[in-house]
């Protein structure tokens, strides 16, 4: 019976899903794998108890006929079994038709999942990196390409494909709000279709080990109403203002002469590296590194002074700088709205 | 050539020669020879068991004690008591050591001491290749450790995933030490299989028709079954993935035409029989408790052994529920959501046939009976949790997750482990001629029964709640703090309870009571012989009739094998009519030189593969002496009736 409250506590958990909770059921994809799961866990529970008091009845049974010398003993006659024999038979048969109703379940939900995913408005290629997550908004003129890191923004009420690729090892999309999880697997595409039913802040988290900073790559996922999500994707069209003066100019200039831009895109600059998150617009993000810090002064200024410190592992190296260097940098961040 | 002996000039156990005469002679021919070099020729299949016992209990506590450090470093959110570095080494020899080290390992160590024992002969078949693949399983073991210890344990997960474990993704040695120790528990496993397939075919007690086979030697068949079907699938997986590092194949190269997902396959399709071949004997364990705590044959013997079969059939065609989220092709996905679910009826059945088994007889609720019911409680929560695993959009959303953590926890510790611990309560008193400690026993059940649920319930909550699996940390934001530290505490409370067991069995061996032959009134004829039995087992082969020898108001005893040479009966498969008498073979030193000279091999490739070929010699030179025959010996003739 103690194993009961924690399924009680499960079940009001649903109620209260954070934001990266499969429970949350918050895109049609995790809406139908959830109604699924309600069935699968009321179904499992009532075979769970009715398998539980069997044996407590055979406990008690047993305890009676050791008391009294009945019950069979020995090699029992054919005879003597037959009705355990019918009974065997008929838990069988029960078995065999409860997994059959939970295998035409799982059929059902399936299809269900497939015409949700059809006709996608959007399309979407996240590329994995050990470990951050490429994110490219796809359209056939070029420069209506949004490019981004770590970040993705979907308007509500629209079904969007997402293409998967990976650069290096395996890893897996899993955005649990919204939908179940696809690897992202090199030398080969995949994809993953949402359906976003309203507005929210989500939290994806890589599912697949990757290697070391495996625990560190997150992707912040925001639900907007279509109408915030073109804005938000005209401002990704535009290139962030050159600074024109003080520190953010300091620190400009060190980001175009040290190695920072040998990695690091950030358009309408001459820095274009391809080999590290697009920082084009990452003062407007919530979080840098894959959920690591947060997109602000402490978070940037912690980030360059040390990346080996909050990300032990990961593929960006300390690039020695004097304080004055750090804040500079760090301002110059700051303006990359 | 020399003329050959009538056969009726040999000495035979027989009308005239028993009892103390008899037993004399018999331990002068099957006794291991005294001293630490006897004791490495041992080809004894209780010794080669007892071994292995050991090992494996070594091998869980240190694998214990890896999970104690993970949860020390996730009960709580941002923890630093690991480096992500070590942490990912831990949770991969965590696994690796309990699934290739603890838990295949403690079947067969389980199997080689009792199976010769339950069907009534003398020693198992092949004895040499049985010793030889406990200098295996201990080198394997050695050299996972050994590397851990000095910094180059293995840290791609115990599934290895290709890129990550490849020659990019992975340099340094320490992959190569987990292909390495895969190829030699391989070995291990595969020849402890063939041994125990001849054995459990050819070398029945007269009388013992398949039918009246216990149940645990059936389990024992089907796995050696399997594991002679599943292992060479990883064999060939680490092979390749060992060239890919050290010859620059590109087997599992993209970017050269290699595939990911190949490796995926091959080593799921040993993965999963795996599973089975780790349940499968605990529910031969338990088959055999039930039946004799509760006074009578275990009901529904031929409806267990078809389940087994059947179980050992699926477990073939579900591995790529796995990869569920691989991105294969939907229809083929349906096929294998049925076969994973249709292994939950072979499952029921032998639930079913336990509880009635109980719920029929007399039960005693002794420390090995309360393991059981202990296990029916926890298992079927594993097992329900299967079912949803099996369902494909089910597990899209809880694969790779801590829901799948607390699964497999259910199933392997809940359905093999506690059965593990009433099977080793209930034959300790043969192995060792003692008892364990009621008392203790019962206190620690408890402990661990209750303790496990505190540590891997919550793990399903968790898992629904977002948290992946094989992360070294997660943010204070998530929430997931609280349950952590609940399953952390209960971690620790479970890693006492087993503590407490092996301090149990350790005392016991000490001042355990003095066990009788068949302290329990059980009914197969391992309790038939003395305990601990002499090293020849019987002084007289049995003679079965029935499904339950010793519960018959007379045991019946063949005679006739040859007393001064180790001579064995070999029975017809089906209906074991007496067919020959074989010899068995006498102890040697070679398959320890022999696993040495492989090791030595196996050690090497790691760093050149000119090792294969300067190392085959000594391993040649190895095996020709094994199979040297410096002595005739018996040979093989008809039984004479």
């Amino acid at each position: 019976m103690r194993r009961l409250l924690p399924l009680g506590a499960l079940v009001l958990l649903a109620g209260c899903a954070g934001i990266q909770s499969s429970n949350g059921r918050d895109g049609t994809h995790g809406a139908l794998i959830g109604g699924l799961f309600d069935k699968f866990l009321w179904t499992t529970v009532v075979v769970y108890l009715f398998v539980m008091v069997l044996l407590a009845l055979a406990i008690v049974h047993g305890r009676d006929n050791r008391r009294g010398n009945a019950g069979l003993q020995g090699e029992p006659p054919v005879e003597a079994e037959h009705g355990w024999r019918s009974g065997l038979t008929a838990f069988a048969g029960a078995t065999t038709l409860i997994l059959a109703v939970l295998a035409i379940a799982t059929w059902f939900t399936d299809r269900s999942l497939a015409r949700a995913s059809a006709n996608p408005a959007l399309e979407v290629e996240v590329t994995g990196n050990q470990w951050w997550w490429d994110v490219r908004y796809k359209d056939p003129v070029s420069s209506y390409i949004v490019h981004t890191a770590n970040e993705l923004h979907l308007p509500a009420g629209r079904t969007t494909r997402i293409t998967l690729k990976s650069v290096d090892v395996i890893h897996s999309l899993w955005i649990p709000n919204l939908a179940g999880k696809q690897d992202l697997i090199p030398g080969r595409k995949t994809a993953l279709e949402l359906h976003p039913l309203h507005t929210g802040r989500f939290r994806a988290q890589c599912a697949e080990f990757c290697g070391m900073q495996h625990a560190h790559m997150a992707l912040d996922v925001s639900v907007d109403d279509p109408q915030a999500f073109s804005t938000w994707y005209a401002a990704g069209l535009k290139n962030p203002p050159i600074p024109t003066g003080g520190q953010a100019l300091a620190g400009y200039l060190l980001f175009q002469t040290l190695q920072c831009s040998s990695c690091h895109n950030v358009s309408g600059t001459p820095a274009s590296g391809q080999i590290a998150p697009d920082l084009t617009h990452v003062a407007s993000r919530r979080t840098i590194a894959s959920g690591t810090l947060p997109a602000n002064h402490d978070g940037f200024a912690a980030w360059v002074q040390d990346p080996q410190q909050a990300k032990p592992g990961n593929h960006m190296p300390k690039v020695p700088l004097s304080p004055a260097e750090l804040a500079a940098v760090t301002a110059y961040l700051e303006t990359l709205r | 050539m020399n003329e050959r002996p009538d056969p009726r000039e040999y000495l035979r156990d027989g009308p005239d020669l028993t009892g103390a005469e008899l037993d004399r002679r018999l331990t002068e021919t099957w006794r291991d020879a005294p001293g630490f070099i006897g004791w490495l020729c041992s080809v004894d299949h209780k010794s080669i068991g007892r071994r292995y016992l050991v090992t494996a209990i070594v091998f869980l506590s240190l694998g214990g004690i890896l999970a104690a450090l993970m949860r020390l470093q996730l009960s709580g959110p941002n923890h630093h008591v690991l480096s992500p570095d070590r942490y990912n080494q831990i949770f991969t020899m965590h696994g690796t050591t309990m699934m290739f080290l603890f838990a295949v390992p403690v079947m067969d160590a389980m199997a080689i001491y009792l199976v010769p024992l339950m069907i009534g002969t003398r020693n198992i078949g092949f004895p040499r290749l049985n010793a030889f693949s406990y200098w295996m399983y201990v080198a394997g073991g050695a050299l996972l450790w050994v590397a851990f210890v000095v910094n180059v344990g293995p840290d791609a997960g115990w599934f290895s995933y290709v890129p990550l474990s490849g020659p990019q993704y992975s340099p340094g040695k320490r992959v190569d030490v987990w292909a390495q120790m895969v190829t030699f528990t391989e070995i291990a496993a595969l020849s402890v299989a063939v041994s125990m397939t001849a054995t459990i075919l050819k070398q029945r007690a007269p009388g013992m028709t398949l039918a009246r086979t216990p149940l645990f030697v059936w389990a024992m068949l089907v796995v050696s079954l399997m594991v002679i079907f599943s292992m060479p699938a990883v064999a060939l997986a680490s092979s390749m993935l060992m060239s890919d590092r050290l010859v620059g194949t590109h087997f599992f190269n993209t970017y050269e035409y290699g595939d990911a997902l190949l490796w995926q396959h091959l080593f799921w399709f040993f993965g999963h029989p795996e599973v089975y071949i780790i349940f499968l004997p605990a529910t031969g364990f338990v088959s055999e408790i039930v039946g004799a705590f509760s006074g009578r044959q275990t009901f529904g013997h031929t409806a267990i052994v078809l389940a087994l079969s059947a179980t050992g059939l699926l477990a073939f065609g579900l591995w790529v529920h796995h990869m569920f989220a691989t991105g294969l092709p939907r229809m083929g996905y349906a096929f294998y959501t049925s076969a994973s679910m249709a292994v939950a009826v072979p499952a029921g059945i032998q639930i079913f046939c336990w509880i009635a088994t109980i719920w029929s007889g007399r039960p005693r609720f002794e420390v090995p009976l309360l393991w059981v019911v202990g296990f029916i409680v926890t298992f079927v929560i594993g097992g329900l949790t299967g079912v949803m695993l099996a369902s494909v959009p089910l597990d899209l959303q809880v694969h790779d997750t801590y829901f799948v953590v607390a699964h497999f926890h259910y199933v392997l510790i809940g359905g093999a482990v506690f059965p593990l611990l009433g099977a080793i309560t209930y034959w300790f008193p043969k192995m060792t001629g003692r008892m364990m400690s009621e008392s203790i026993g019962r206190w620690q059940f408890w402990l661990s029964f209750v303790s496990f649920q505190v540590a891997f319930f919550p793990m399903h909550i968790l898992g629904i709640e977002g948290m992946p699996r094989r992360v070294y940390t997660y943010p204070a934001s998530m929430g997931w703090g609280t349950l952590n530290l609940l399953s952390s505490l209960g971690a620790v409370l479970f890693a006492v309870s087993v503590v407490v067991f092996v301090i149990n069995m350790i005392v016991s061996l000490r001042s355990g009571a003095r066990a009788p032959a068949n302290p329990w009134n059980a009914p197969g004829l391992e309790w038939a012989t003395s305990s601990p039995p002499e090293p020849y087992n019987f002084a007289h082969i049995p003679v079965v009739r029935d499904s339950t020898p010793l519960w018959s108001p007379e045991l019946t005893f063949a005679r006739g094998l040859r007393v001064e040479d180790r001579e064995l009966v070999m029975t017809t498969v089906l209906e074991a009519k007496p067919d020959l008498r074989e010899p068995s073979a006498q102890p040697t030193i070679w398959p320890l030189v022999a696993a040495a000279a492989t090791t030595v091999v196996f050690i090497a490739t790691m760093f050149t593969p000119w090792a294969l070929a300067i190392g085959a010699l000594p391993v040649a030179v190895a095996l020709t002496a094994w199979f040297w025959p410096k002595d005739r010996g018996p040979e093989g003739e008809p039984v004479i009736d």
